[in-house]
């Protein structure tokens, strides 16, 4: 939502409330909560997720908050570890008593941390969990990030397109959630397009090597690297594919989406292939206020983490004006989740809605975002788009 | 393919060895299991960057300085923590647990003061110059490493087994009391161990932090994990052991990725762990209930 739209919505909605029934709830500041990996191996998109929603916060209270009340947004490290997030969520919805929550980070840990938001009937909102399955967990559970079995289809079909592949090995890391299903829906849209499979290689956290597996991959001779990896392991891969002189096409997973990779892996950071539902070049409006006043903010480039982080803060707002604050919790975190399917939203990321998601046996559970991918490779230091 | 991965294998064998070789000294003389090593290794890798990133300092002068902080760490570990409870006949488990929450304190200081997020060595000054031999490839760090693994593998065995120095250390892993009895400075050559454990631990860690583009808090987990096979498999406290076992897990993980298949390595580079320790229950070159230094 642009500042000016929300302001006109916010206005709207406090001269409601000035007629309306129960003046004294309204003026009241809105507490949110955010769990997420500030700390630890995940602390880097963690640290872009906070920067992207303090941003959107400062936004939307410098024009006029909503509902005449500010957004409070209580932000809290769950060091990328279950057992933290768990914690950190009882900590943010039984004892800070925020309407809502964000987070966490990975999606190993929303798996853990979501049944909590969701037995206390509280919305959990992820602006960064692509694994399947986390809003099959319960009806409270939204997240705006595109999930990889929506994404990774386009980004392979671009770049096989475009660079003519015809044949791909595989390398994913097999002890993560994210990377796991990254590398089965990989497998998924592989299957699906009848593109062959030279050898599918893994690896673990804290790896240090590649070089094995990568040999290994050369001696099989295809056309590229799909690599399903977060960026610590991803950007060491790469380093090391080109020092072993394979200088091939790789198609990364959400993991790989990151400018870190350019700081990590140099100048053997080319020809890298990223879906993803946001792209720092995208020339639209909403995008290009929000580059700019990020980089204002942070003296840094913002990511798709923090970029959706931002829209994640944008689309909760919306949601909370469409309802009526009546400062009993339980009733109020029940109107803010029947309110948030209903939003829309064109923001750095593009036009968004909320799709359905089911559970295994198709009831009727949390929501999914959707919305298109814009498929990117590297060059240079630099994204450029292709699709 | 087969000559590439000898080679990958050489070269991952001699880095877990090189982490493995200062974590084996601190065991066999002082009969502590420095859990704190893997923190060590860490902060000689963040000690370099920062001399190179804020001073500006080529890579030698920043392994020295990696060489003088990790070694002032470890002798601050040792005054402060292992001292004391030496002094106090601590049981062994006591040291052990003691230097996991060094551990924890060392990581997160690092977190709190640079961050979480991966960082790295200026590209330029990472020597990434390629080898090429027999459809070989190796860069020349990698040969950096692996000589510099064997080269200190033979210093330290020949200190050990031929000088004085040696053979005072022997005697204090022995008995430390009948070693103070016989006029051995025991608790000098403590620091002198525990520093030099230390400067090796970080001297490692940049070396690694170069091999692999990543210098982040928690670099040094999963090196401890697969160091303390490496000593369990080379024999607690051995020198040769280190290299050694380092080579084994190193060729046992590379090998099964060529040929098993790489969701297999860990099962196959730990299950061989666990064969050697049933056939050698006290490592490739350790002695039984005798510790060798």
């Amino acid at each position: 939502m642009t500042s000016a739209a929300l302001f006109r919505t916010t206005a709207l909605a406090a001269a409601l409330a000035a007629f309306g029934t129960t003046p004294t709830a309204y003026a009241a500041d809105i507490k949110l909560g955010a769990a997420e990996a500030l700390s630890g191996p995940a602390g880097q998109y963690g640290q872009s997720i906070k920067n992207g929603f303090e941003l959107a916060v400062e936004e939307i209270n410098a024009s006029g908050g909503v509902k005449g009340g500010k957004l409070v947004l209580q932000i809290e490290d769950e060091a990328g570890k279950k057992e933290q997030a768990i914690d950190v969520f009882k900590k943010l919805i039984f004892q800070d008593k925020v309407l809502m929550v964000f987070g966490p980070t990975l999606s190993n840990s929303a798996q853990a941390a979501d049944p909590i938001a969701q037995a206390a009937k509280t919305v959990v909102f992820g602006t960064s969990n692509t694994a399947d399955g986390i809003t099959s967990i319960g009806d409270y559970v939204f997240r705006n990030s595109v999930t990889e079995a929506d994404v990774l289809p386009e980004t392979l079909r671009v770049s096989a397109k475009v660079a003519g592949i015809k044949k791909v090995a595989v390398l994913y890391g097999n002890d993560d959630v994210f990377t796991k299903s990254g590398y089965d829906a990989f497998k998924k849209a592989l299957d699906d397009m009848k593109i062959p499979v030279t050898t599918t290689e893994t690896f673990a956290k804290g790896d240090v090597d590649f070089k094995a597996q990568l040999t290994k991959i050369k001696a099989s001779n295809p056309d590229a690297i799909v690599l399903s990896a977060l960026i610590a392991e991803g950007a060491p891969i790469m380093v090391q594919a080109r020092q072993l002189g394979i200088n091939l096409p790789f198609i990364g997973g959400n993991g790989m989406n990151s400018v870190k990779i350019f700081d990590l892996a140099k100048d053997k950071s080319d020809n890298l292939w990223v879906g993803s539902p946001w792209a720092l070049g995208s020339q639209t409006k909403e995008n290009q206020h929000f580059v700019v006043a990020y980089t204002q903010k942070y003296k840094a480039a913002p990511d798709q983490f923090s970029a959706q982080a931002y829209d994640a803060m944008s689309i909760v707002a919306k949601a909370i004006v469409k309802i009526k604050i009546t400062g009993n919790l339980e009733t109020d975190r029940k109107s803010l989740r029947d309110a948030l399917p209903t939003v829309t939203h064109t923001g750095a990321t593009g036009a968004f809605q909320f799709r359905q998601a089911t559970t295994k046996d198709g009831k009727a559970a949390g929501y999914d975002a959707r919305q298109a991918a814009i498929v990117s490779v590297t060059k240079g230091g630099k994204y450029s788009i292709e699709k | 393919m087969l000559e590439q991965q000898l080679v990958n294998a050489l070269s991952l064998g001699c880095v877990y060895a090189l982490f493995a070789l200062g974590f084996t000294l601190i065991f066999g003389v002082l009969g502590v299991i420095n859990l704190s090593h893997g923190a060590v290794f860490m902060v000689g890798a963040y000690g370099a960057l920062q001399v190179v990133t804020r001073f500006g300092w080529s890579l030698w002068a920043s392994l020295l300085a990696a060489l003088v902080i990790s070694a002032a760490l470890g002798l601050a570990i040792d005054y402060f923590v292992l001292r004391p409870l030496r002094k106090r006949n601590a049981p062994h488990l006591i040291p052990m647990i003691a230097t996991i929450g060094l551990a924890i304190v060392c990581n997160n200081a690092a977190q709190g003061l640079f961050g979480a997020e991966n960082l790295r060595f200026p590209s330029e000054m990472v020597p990434d110059a390629q080898l090429h031999f027999l459809g070989v490839q190796i860069s020349v760090l990698e040969v950096a490493i692996i000589v510099l693994s064997f080269a200190l593998m033979a210093t330290l065995f020949v200190v050990m087994r031929k000088t004085q120095l040696g053979r005072a250390l022997r005697a204090i892993a022995e008995s430390p009391k009948a070693a103070a009895l016989l006029g051995v400075n025991v608790e000098g050559l403590f620091y002198l161990t525990s520093a030099t454990a230390a400067a090796l631990g970080g001297v490692s860690g940049v070396l690694i932090a170069l091999y692999s583009n990543a210098v982040f808090p928690l670099m040094g987990q999963p090196m401890l994990h697969k160091g303390i096979a490496v000593i369990i498999l080379g024999g607690m406290g051995d020198i040769r052991g280190a290299l050694i076992g380092g080579l084994f897990l190193g060729f046992a993980e590379v090998m099964s990725v060529a040929y098993i298949g790489s969701t297999m390595r860990d099962a196959v580079a730990f299950g061989l762990l666990f064969i050697v320790l049933l056939l050698r229950p006290q490592g490739m070159f350790g002695k039984v209930l005798e510790r060798k230094a």
